[in-house]
């Protein structure tokens, strides 16, 4: 029994089917106390006031919109090398998610950049390479929903993919190159936890273990919306033909 | 593969405007800017590197969608598929006709736009040589953005969209590079990087490209 | 020595079957005309046969470098002249002689003209003309004689039989009776893809799971 016995949409449905409820269930019980936890039972910080609290959506959001993205780069992968439509469907499934967490962490951020640097926006090298991201993402959906043939779109969307993240993450460093930025760069990312202390610590990785699951709730939920698509698109035709 | 790289620029000469659309279009923008942000000489010689890549971007832009339009509504997109070149190849024969319709044109005329925008006398040569570093890239990566667009009826908008995003390395070491010539800095580093990312990008973006077409053509 | 070899082909168009169980052999000199409704699936079969989409199982079996295809555009350049557009399909396929196709389409005078000022049965002659100058075997054509006058039929039918005759083959499409009586009917409409309902085979969203 191998893994791509999965890429069958009748074992993927099966399966999914199962284990929705408690991806829903993990994604409940992660994100509500941890979002609760956050917001209300933990101090405000000396440098930083309120605001600060701003990083328990902040932070999962902007992980998750690189990870999206890497996610749909191996399911573009996957689908061109070996052709597994559940692939392919769960790229595009993934997406508009992936659209959503950038956009989130833009926004977030320009609200917490504010009071804490003063303006809304900068183009500091972090936040214009999210600003990057959302027009790859743009670009990703708009090839996506400018071709008829689900086929045709699954191919060239995932060559688009690929070729995208070269240039994305090359633009990444492009523009680290073009400017030296303002954003703090080690206190709030994942594999520097010495830089927060455990108060902040512990409710943050609840979060971050909330929107995996919150992802991977959409993402079922979206990618069997699209195999059903699929499979009414050729029902449709078998009736057209008889 | 020859005959294929005559023929385009025959056409281009022939079809009228191949080789004037792109510079007018460059000299257009490049007048427009002053009227924008004020005719201030500090001010343009400030902001003219940025502005010389820009225009060079959009008028590489503008004649992209017509690289392998035309091509597919006539049907020879068809029969160069079946022909005994690799397809790869028309991919790369077709991006090198387009920039040297479209980019070195803009190569050449751009010292004369750069007078326009009060650039630094010591900018002249680094301006020339980022254009001709930089430009091959803009005409490979657009001819990629054509060829995921070729089967769609209102590819162009589109078009500009997957591709603009592509261009954001080549223009911040493009411009870079102009920059820190007009000066008088040590260029090497973004001329290097910008000289790469062209390279790279002719010798693997025509595989994507030309994959994209087979699926078009399917 | 078959020239052709098509075994339990299924062709789809939009990801869904709609020829099936197509199995053709096509020997040196001979020819197929294909037949059927519109819709049926000609041109898609022509196109997976000229290699510009892939078949749903089943094989096809051709030589290497064996095909030209015709499909419905000419593949002419408008501003460039008849010579100029023939000379290049000719060297892109490996340089050989125009001469003889110029004269034989009956386009020789017609030579220094630019394509854009042909009437459509000139632009077809002059499409036809570049399946000649190809060297290639086995001509897939894809309706041929739209917009040509009787004479100009005539004309193909004979260049066709001349190519067979050569050792080439031809497979086309077309619903004229072009004066070629040596050449195979094979009407589509029994191939219709009905079993499977649409779905090609290995299709893994054929599968019932609801």
């Amino acid at each position: 029994m191998s893994l791509w016995e999965y890429a069958n949409p009748v074992k993927f449905m099966r399966l999914t089917d199962r284990l929705w409820p408690w991806a829903m269930g993990l994604a409940v019980v992660t994100l509500v106390p941890g979002l609760i936890w956050g917001f209300f039972a933990t101090p405000d910080a000396e440098n930083f006031g309120s605001s600060v609290k701003v990083i328990y959506v902040h932070v999962p959001a902007a992980m998750m919109a690189i990870n999206i993205w890497v996610m749909m780069l191996i399911a573009s992968l996957v689908w061109l090398v070996r052709r597994h439509h559940v692939s392919a469907l769960a790229a595009k499934a993934a997406a508009p998610i992936g659209l959503v967490m950038t956009l989130i962490a833009l926004v977030t951020g320009a609200i917490w950049g504010e009071p804490m640097w003063g303006t809304w926006w900068a183009w500091d090298p972090r936040l214009t390479s999210f600003l990057i991201l959302f027009l790859f993402y743009l670009g990703y959906l708009a090839l996506w929903a400018a071709i008829d043939d689900p086929d045709t779109a699954a191919d060239l969307t995932g060559v688009l993919c690929l070729v995208g993240s070269v240039f994305a993450l090359l633009s990444r460093y492009a523009v680290n190159f073009w400017n030296q930025g303002l954003h703090q760069g080690a206190t709030l990312s994942l594999d520097k936890e010495e830089h927060i202390a455990n108060v902040y610590w512990f409710p943050l990785l609840l979060c971050l273990a909330g929107f995996v699951f919150l992802f991977l709730v959409l993402l079922l939920a979206r990618t069997r919306t699209e195999i059903r698509l699929r499979r009414l698109r050729a029902l449709e035709h078998r009736e057209r033909m008889q | 593969m020859i005959a294929l790289l005559i023929r385009d620029l025959r056409i281009a000469i022939r079809a009228g405007g191949g080789f004037g659309l792109g510079l007018a279009f460059f000299l257009i923008v490049v007048t427009l800017v002053p009227f924008g942000v004020g005719a201030r000489t500090e001010l343009l010689r400030a902001i003219a590197p940025g502005i010389l890549w820009l225009g060079a971007l959009l008028a590489c832009l503008l004649s992209l969608d017509r690289v392998f339009a035309l091509d597919h509504e006539d049907g020879s997109l068809d029969l160069l598929a079946t022909a005994p070149i690799p397809l790869e190849a028309v991919v790369a024969i077709k991006a090198l006709a387009h920039w040297i319709t479209t980019g070195l044109p803009l190569v050449l005329a751009a010292p004369l736009f750069g007078l326009l925008l009060q650039l630094e006398p010591r900018g002249y040569p680094w301006l020339v040589c980022a254009l001709l570093a930089g430009t091959p890239a803009l005409s490979v990566l657009g001819s990629f953005g054509a060829a995921l667009t070729v089967g769609l009826k209102r590819g162009g908008l589109l078009l500009s969209l997957l591709v603009l995003p592509l261009y954001i390395p080549t223009l911040i070491f493009g411009a870079d590079v102009v920059r820190r010539g007009a000066q008088g800095l040590d260029v090497t580093t973004p001329l290097l990087v910008l000289a790469a990312i062209t390279l790279a990008s002719v010798a693997l973006v025509p595989f994507a490209s030309a994959a994209a077409i087979r699926v078009n053509l399917r | 020595m078959s020239l052709l070899h098509i075994h339990d082909l299924c062709v789809a168009r939009g990801g869904m079957a709609i020829l099936q169980n197509l199995c053709v052999t096509l020997d040196r000199g001979q020819a197929i005309v294909l037949r059927g409704p519109n819709g049926i699936g000609k041109t898609t079969l022509l196109r997976t046969i000229a290699g510009l989409q892939p078949g749903h199982g089943g094989t096809i079996k051709l030589p290497a470098e064996g095909v030209a295809y015709a499909g419905h555009a000419d593949g002419l350049k408008p501003s460039l002249s008849v010579l100029e557009n023939l000379q290049f399909w000719a060297s892109v396929y490996g340089g050989r002689s125009i001469e003889a196709a110029l004269d034989q389409m009956n386009l020789a005078d017609l030579q220094h003209r630019t394509a854009q000022t042909l009437s459509a049965g000139q632009k077809r002659r002059l499409g036809l003309a570049r399946l000649m100058v190809t060297g290639r075997a086995l001509w897939v054509m894809d309706e041929p004689t739209v917009s040509l006058d009787t004479r100009s039929v005539a004309l193909f039918a004979q260049i066709v039989r001349q190519h067979l005759a050569a050792g080439g083959a031809a497979v086309m499409a077309t619903h004229i009776d072009l004066g070629l009586p040596e050449a195979h009917v094979l009407d589509l409409t029994d191939l219709r893809a009905r079993a499977r309902g649409g779905f090609t085979p290995g299709d893994p969203l054929a599968g019932d799971y609801f």
